[in-house]
């Protein structure tokens, strides 16, 4: 190719570049130096990472980020495994039904559980059928949890879905017909051939999970996940600096483990939504 | 075919989670149509609580469209340019350019939207204004619109299209307006759509750079559970639920077409 073909390339990028600059860059580094500018300067890290109501705040954000990932990969598997692998009627209706909460907001989707779950909800009505009183779960840990689920399964499902789609069927016969049991071929053939999909869409739900700030505003439960913090920090108690200090230490984390998953699994880990 | 018990627990398995997703929304569009939903479906179907969330909040409505296609505005005159440039350039900055524009949707955006109000609080007008909520709109959509046009651009061989134009006389602008653009439609109307129905549907940093004047529908929605009855709460859900359906629909329709070989 000719480097005159070449010439105004820059040009191309230029526009994305001062955007991200002006916008993402500039504020990033305002936010670093926000955090350390404080009374406390950098011990608000030290701070953040030891006082017990962050150090609670992050850990319990940890525990449901982890617990939701590990139940979504579980439900994706069953489910992708089973829609990538029969036809029968209704079955892309199955698909669409599945992933068209993809785009629901996080207040949505906490706004749904309260549906399942709150003072008026479904378990509500059937706990007051079966033992007269109104079962709730929406406001509790179970609440969050059950909605966090409910915005990554969809997340994770159409990965797994097309990771299964290409995977070798010919490896689980011949494992079969040389008599390894059901568990034997899912634990030896088929978690190892899914292994880049299962680690890829497991850190983007983990990261989209340790940000998620709708569904717990929703749900206005007693738990405080790492975003409400934050954001009550900087509403309620003013303090920029450890709201800042929290942010940059969420940001990290989500950072992290997207880049290592992705040097893992070699896939592309881009969170959806 | 027979099928075994393994499979029929599979399929069961696999209704049960569908009802998980489809339950609470069918329960909410029912509510939201409903005289009283505590008394159930038997106090009649109405229109009701859909006119007093219009009556209400229509403005928020309008300003997430408006939002959303600026957003998609920028994003096409920015985005696919910007794409083009990635799939173009072998040098070493295109990949760190390409994880950099990455870098906003790995961050949550609780903490992109306090790092703006920190640089940009405090600029004369623009906190109130529904430009603000644009900026964090189009950072967040961006790396999708470039990724579905890089998508394509990878996918098909657009070198030898382009220098067959250059060696016909076209030149840089004209080859990208009318062979490169083009050739990649798919990979901009998949984008495209993805920033729609993301920008609809933003919550965790219009929430931070909202004011009252500049209220989105999910934002709306935020307001709406905390304050209202049960039934507009609903109302509402099902409006958002109409205007992201079409949009959706349209993703994934996109999204199988592109995933078919190129003929």
């Amino acid at each position: 190719m000719s480097p005159r073909l070449n010439q105004p390339l820059y040009l191309m990028m230029l526009p994305v570049l001062i955007i991200t600059c002006a916008f993402f860059l500039i504020p990033m580094g305002r936010l670093i130096l926000i955090s350390i500018s404080g009374e406390e300067g950098s011990m608000t890290y030290w701070y953040a990472l030891t006082d017990s109501r962050y150090l609670n705040s992050l850990l319990q954000t940890l525990v449901l980020s982890i617990a939701t990932t590990l139940t979504t990969l579980a439900i994706a598997l069953v489910v992708g495994m089973f829609l990538a692998r029969n036809r029968f009627p209704g079955r892309s209706t199955l698909v669409s039904l599945l992933t068209f909460p993809l785009a629901f907001p996080g207040v949505v989707v906490g706004f749904l559980v309260i549906m399942l779950g709150g003072r008026q909800g479904l378990s509500a009505e059937l706990g007051l059928i079966l033992d007269g009183s109104r079962w709730t779960f929406a406001y509790s840990i179970v609440g969050l949890f059950v909605g966090y689920i409910y915005f990554s399964i969809p997340r994770v499902l159409m990965t797994v879905m097309s990771a299964v789609e290409k995977m070798d069927v010919m490896l689980e016969e011949a494992a079969r017909s040389m008599g390894a049991s059901r568990l034997r071929v899912l634990l030896d053939v088929i978690i190892p051939a899914l292994k880049p999909a299962l680690i890829a869409s497991g850190a983007i739900c983990f990261a989209t999970s340790m940000g998620a700030f709708g569904t717990a505003f929703a749900l206005a439960s007693g738990i405080n996940v790492m975003p409400m913090t934050i954001y009550t920090e900087f509403t309620l108690g003013a303090n920029v600096a450890m709201a800042a200090t929290l942010s940059i230490l969420l940001g990290l984390i989500t950072w992290l483990v997207l880049l290592l998953a992705r040097s893992v699994s070699g896939a592309n880990t881009t969170p959806a939504a | 075919m027979k099928r075994s018990l393994s499979s029929y627990l599979q399929l069961a398995f696999t209704l049960l989670i569908c009802a998980f997703m489809l339950v609470p929304v069918l329960m909410s569009v029912a509510a939201g149509l409903t005289n009283n939903y505590f008394q159930g479906l038997s106090s009649g179907l109405t229109l009701r609580w859909v006119e007093e969330v219009l009556a209400l909040y229509s403005d928020t409505i309008w300003l997430t469209l408006q939002l959303a296609l600026a957003t998609l505005l920028i994003n096409l005159i920015v985005g696919v340019p910007a794409a083009y440039y990635l799939a173009s350039s072998n040098s070493r900055w295109a990949r760190v350019f390409e994880e950099l524009i990455v870098l906003p949707v790995a961050i949550p955006g609780l903490a992109i939207a306090l790092a703006l109000i920190i640089a940009y609080g405090g600029v004369h007008g623009l906190r109130t204004s529904w430009l603000f909520i644009l900026i964090g709109h189009v950072l967040y959509t961006l790396p999708f619109m470039v990724r579905a046009v890089l998508a394509v651009l990878h996918s098909i061989n657009f070198r030898t299209l382009e220098e067959g134009a250059a060696s016909l006389g076209a030149g840089f602008f004209r080859r990208f307006i009318d062979v490169v653009v083009p050739n990649c439609k798919g990979g901009i109307i998949s984008g495209a759509l993805m920033t729609l129905t993301l920008s609809v549907g933003e919550f965790n940093l219009t929430w931070m750079l909202h004011t009252p004047l500049t209220k989105t529908l999910p934002v709306g929605l935020a307001d709406a559970y905390a304050s209202m009855r049960l039934e507009i709460s609903s109302a509402y859900t099902l409006i958002f639920l109409v205007m992201l359906l079409p949009l959706m629909i349209g993703v994934q329709w996109s999204g199988s077409r592109l995933r078919k070989p190129h003929a």
